[in-house]
Formats: C-alpha cells, sequence, structure tokens
C-alpha cells in the first residue's frame, strides 16, 4: 500500500478521471437513452422499429468491441475528435481520447437506459394515460406531463443498476489509452510488484466508495420519490 | 402498460402527420448511414484485400477456434458462478452472523469491483512470469467471481421468493433445516432463477472479450491479430461483432423459451445491481 500513499495525487488524479468520464457519459446517456426510449413507446412506427433495433444491436455487443468500433475504427477513417483538444473552457480542455471514450460508453449505456426508461413506463398506471387522453392531451403531452414524471419516479432502482454498470464499465477505456483508475493500477502493480494485493485494494476500494456513494444517494432518492399506489 | 395506451388510434390528419414525421426519421437515417459508408469508402475500407480475410480458411480457422475459446471461457465461468452463487446466496440467508457477514461482504465486493480490475490483478498476481493460470483461466476466474456474486443475489431473490407456506410446512413434517433448503426451497427457487441464470450468461460472453488487455484467447484476440497482419481494423471489427451478437441472441432466444417452458408468462427476477443500497434488508424484489 506505501505505493498508493506515496503517489497519492496520483491516485485521486486517475480516479477523477474515473468520475469525468462517468459523469460525462452519464449524462450523455440519460438524454439519449430517454429520447430513444420515447422514440419506443411513440406513434412513429419506423422511429419504434429503429429504437427497438438499437437496443438489441448495442445490447448484446460486448463494450469493449464498441470502443474498438469508435476509438479504433473512427480514427482509421478519419474521426478522431482532434478538434476538441484546441477547445479550452476555463483552462481544461479534454484530449481526443477522453471524448471517444465518452462516446463509445454513452453508446453503450444509452441502450440500457432506453430500457430501464421503458419498464418504468410499463409500469405506469393504466387509468393515467387513459386519463391524460381522455381530457384531449396529444402524445408529447400525454409523455411530458404525466407519463414520464412518474416514469422516472418508479425506475430509479433499474436505473442505478445501468448508472452503476457504467461506474465499473469506464475501466475499459483503460485499454483504449485514459489513464484513469484501472490502468493507473496496471502501471503501479508494475513498478511494484511485491506490492500488488494491497494496490489492488486501495483501486477496488476506490470504485467500491464510488458505487456505494452512487447507490445509496438514490436509495434515499428512491424512498423519498416513491408513488403511493 | 403497453405503449398503445399512451396515444389515440390516429385520425387521418395526424395519420398524414406521422408518415411525414417517418419520411423526415427515414431521410436522417439513410443521411447518417450515408454519410458513414461514404466515409469508409473514402478511406478504402471497401476492398476487397481487406476483406480477403474472412474467406480464406486459415483465417477462418482462427476465427472459429476463437469464438470456441470464446464459449469455452463463457461456459466454465458460469458452471463456476452457479456454484460460487449457490454458496454464497445461501450463506447470505444463514442464521449464524458470522456465516452472513462474510458472505455478504464478498458479495458486495466483487459485485462493485470492475471486472477488467480484477482480470488486470489476477494476471500480475498468477499468471505473468509463469505463475499457475494461464490467461484463460485468469478471465475464467474473474468472470466466476463476478457473475458468481451476481447469481448470489440472483439465489438469494429466488429462494425469497418461495412463499413461507413451503418452508414452513416443511418444519411442519420433521425436516431440518438442510433439507428444507435442499428439498423444499432450493427446487423451487431454481425454477424462477433460470431464466435470470441464462441472461446472466449473455453477460459472461459479453465479459470475455475483456481478455483483450490481458492477452486471453477468445474473439478479441482473434482481432488483434487479424487487424494488426492485415491492418483491416474496420472489417476486422464489423465481423468480430457481428459473431457476438449472434450467438448472443442465440443465447437470449434459447433463454425465451426455457422461460415459456419452465416458468410460463411470469417476470423474470429482479436483481438490483452492485450495492444497491438496502438490499441486504429488502427482501425479494420479486415481480
Amino acid at each position: 500500500m506505501d505505493a498508493v500513499f506515496s503517489n497519492f495525487d496520483e491516485y485521486l488524479k486517475a480516479f477523477s478521471l474515473t468520475i469525468a468520464l462517468f459523469v460525462v457519459s452519464g449524462i450523455g446517456a440519460l438524454v439519449f437513452g430517454t429520447i430513444l426510449a420515447s422514440f419506443r413507446v411513440g406513434p412513429v412506427p419506423l422511429l419504434r422499429g429503429f429504437a427497438s433495433l438499437y437496443v438489441t444491436l448495442v445490447r448484446n455487443t460486448p463494450l469493449l468491441m464498441i470502443f474498438v468500433l469508435f476509438a479504433i475504427g473512427g480514427v482509421r477513417i478519419g474521426w478522431n475528435f482532434k478538434f476538441v483538444e484546441d477547445i479550452e473552457v476555463f483552462g481544461w480542455n479534454a484530449s481526443a481520447f477522453f471524448v471517444r471514450s465518452c462516446i463509445a460508453l454513452t453508446v453503450y449505456t444509452s441502450a440500457f437506459v432506453c430500457e430501464a426508461l421503458r419498464s418504468g413506463v410499463n409500469s405506469v398506471d393504466l387509468g393515467q394515460a387513459e386519463a391524460a387522453r381522455a381530457i384531449g392531451l396529444p402524445f408529447m403531452k400525454v409523455m411530458t406531463l404525466v407519463v414520464l414524471p412518474q416514469a422516472f419516479r418508479a425506475v430509479i432502482g433499474p436505473m442505478t443498476s445501468v448508472i452503476v454498470a457504467l461506474i465499473k464499465n469506464t475501466s475499459v477505456a483503460a485499454a483504449f489509452g485514459m489513464a484513469e483508475a484501472t490502468a493507473t493500477m496496471r502501471i503501479f502493480t508494475n513498478n511494484n510488484a511485491d506490492e500488488r494485493l494491497g494496490i489492488f485494494l486501495m483501486f477496488a476500494i476506490g470504485y467500491v466508495v464510488i458505487v456505494e456513494v452512487v447507490a445509496f444517494s438514490s436509495y434515499a432518492l428512491e424512498r423519498k420519490m416513491k408513488v403511493a399506489r | 402498460m403497453s405503449a398503445g395506451v399512451l396515444f389515440d388510434a390516429p385520425g387521418p390528419r395526424t395519420k398524414v402527420r406521422h408518415r411525414i414525421y417517418g419520411v423526415l426519421a427515414l431521410v436522417a437515417l439513410v443521411a447518417l448511414v450515408g454519410v458513414v459508408a461514404k466515409r469508409l469508402y473514402d478511406y478504402g475500407q471497401f476492398e476487397y484485400s481487406l476483406w480477403e480475410y474472412f474467406v480464406t480458411p486459415d483465417y477462418l480457422r482462427v476465427i472459429f477456434s476463437a469464438l470456441l475459446d470464446t464459449l469455452a471461457m463463457a461456459v466454465f465461468a458460469i458452471v463456476l458462478a452457479v456454484v460460487f452463487g449457490v454458496l454464497f446466496g445461501i450463506g447470505k440467508l444463514s442464521d449464524h452472523v458470522w456465516v452472513r457477514w462474510p458472505c455478504w461482504l464478498v458479495v458486495e465486493f466483487f459485485r462493485a469491483v470492475p471486472v477488467l480490475l480484477m482480470m488486470i490483478f489476477f494476471f500480475f498476481w498468477f499468471s505473468i512470469g509463469g505463475g499457475p493460470l494461464t490467461p484463460f483461466w485468469v478471465v475464467v476466474v474473474s468472470l466466476t467471481l463476478y457473475n458468481g456474486s451476481v447469481l448470489a443475489e440472483v439465489v438469494r431473490a429466488g429462494i425469497n421468493a418461495v412463499p413461507r407456506g413451503q418452508a414452513e410446512a416443511a418444519y411442519a413434517i420433521g425436516m431440518r433445516k438442510t433439507q428444507v433448503m435442499t428439498h423444499v426451497q432450493l427446487p423451487q427457487g431454481v425454477k424462477m432463477m433460470l431464466p435470470a441464470l441464462i441472461s446472466q450468461m449473455v453477460v459472461a460472453l459479453k465479459d470475455t472479450s475483456l481478455g483483450y488487455y490481458i492477452t486471453a484467447p477468445g474473439l478479441t484476440y482473434a482481432y488483434k491479430i487479424i487487424s494488426t497482419e492485415g491492418r483491416n481494423h474496420i472489417p476486422t471489427a464489423i465481423v468480430v461483432t457481428a459473431l457476438y451478437i449472434a450467438v448472443n441472441l442465440l443465447l437470449t432466444w434459447l433463454a425465451t423459451v426455457v422461460q415459456k417452458k419452465l416458468v410460463g408468462e411470469k417476470k423474470i427476477l429482479d436483481v438490483p445491481a452492485a450495492g444497491a443500497a438496502g438490499d441486504a434488508s429488502s427482501g425479494a424484489k420479486v415481480g
């Protein structure tokens, strides 16, 4: 463990990169996944078909292959996202590796967000949608005013599973040039082979802490938002 | 609620509007596919020399044996994970604190740690420099620990979902605690666990791909070899991805058949993922 404590700033830096990957792709996946879910339950057949095809394909593809397609394949056809390295916000700028990793994670996680939300929509009481239609609301208003607010509340549990999976999935970015926690652990272990158990435990604990923080706050949220039925 | 309840049956004007949306969406999708296809074409990704590898018998053999490796890793991992899951799932239900608590700790730990992190750790500890485990078994062990922990939750939820009266009746006719578990609760629980178990196989199969990072055999390793040799990263990635999807769809189909046969149309067990708070106390979360 000495290796970790004497390089503690590197340890923190690695986990802040993990958290950055998680936050950016988490927001991306929530937004894109919600759009997909509303396609999936919406009245336009083509969009319904597209969303369900997307979910089926992405859910059955390993995340690693999605990373390969976007981070290695993309670069081969000139989509390397180098341009983001010139954009600076408050003295901070993202690397092209970071953007490619976030895209892969977003593409993968959106499919699971979509599925979670759809099951949430299914759990909303039938009468709610019928009542909304009876007073003449069109589809968009039925969704935004009546169904989605209740679906979001019902879906906090399954959505937490998706988000927790995303936290752990950020580790795959280690294989594609990001020095986040998992890649940093590999470097630490390489340099201090005699301390590998301590190093592993320290990094594992880092992930456990992030996962538990997210899980417990979602549990609190779930209890607060619970719909009385 | 099915999607049909969310909107009225469209009238003539709405039908026209939906058709317009449909056409717009189609144009957008075709444009998207077109842009990607043009890009691929411009960078010469459709050239026969890059795809030739997938009609050459020698390379097909490489891919086929890689597919077998992937399946073998997944099968070993899932069989061992079932053993692990049953042991720790029952352990978590034990009446003894000193059994329950360590089981809880082990399950929570391995569910919260990324599989890749475990793989790298085991790789460095047991594999590198002539250790006892080959990368193949490093992948199997890591996947066993992770999927086993998930299955422990499935087992626990499945047993909890068996109506309490079953166990009470068994006690009433004088069965011992172990007998109640092995003769009454577990057999009934297993029926409910089966679909969740098979869908966990899809997860295990997908995760074997992570062996890429520790040079374990399997489809991703075949990708690495062929794309390095042929410099055809995109075609190889497409073929390998298609293989994964095909195998997983087959598994999912199997899961549906098994579920219909054994469980009827009941809902699959809903097991919260790693550390979903309060799952030690919340009991069965079963639909």
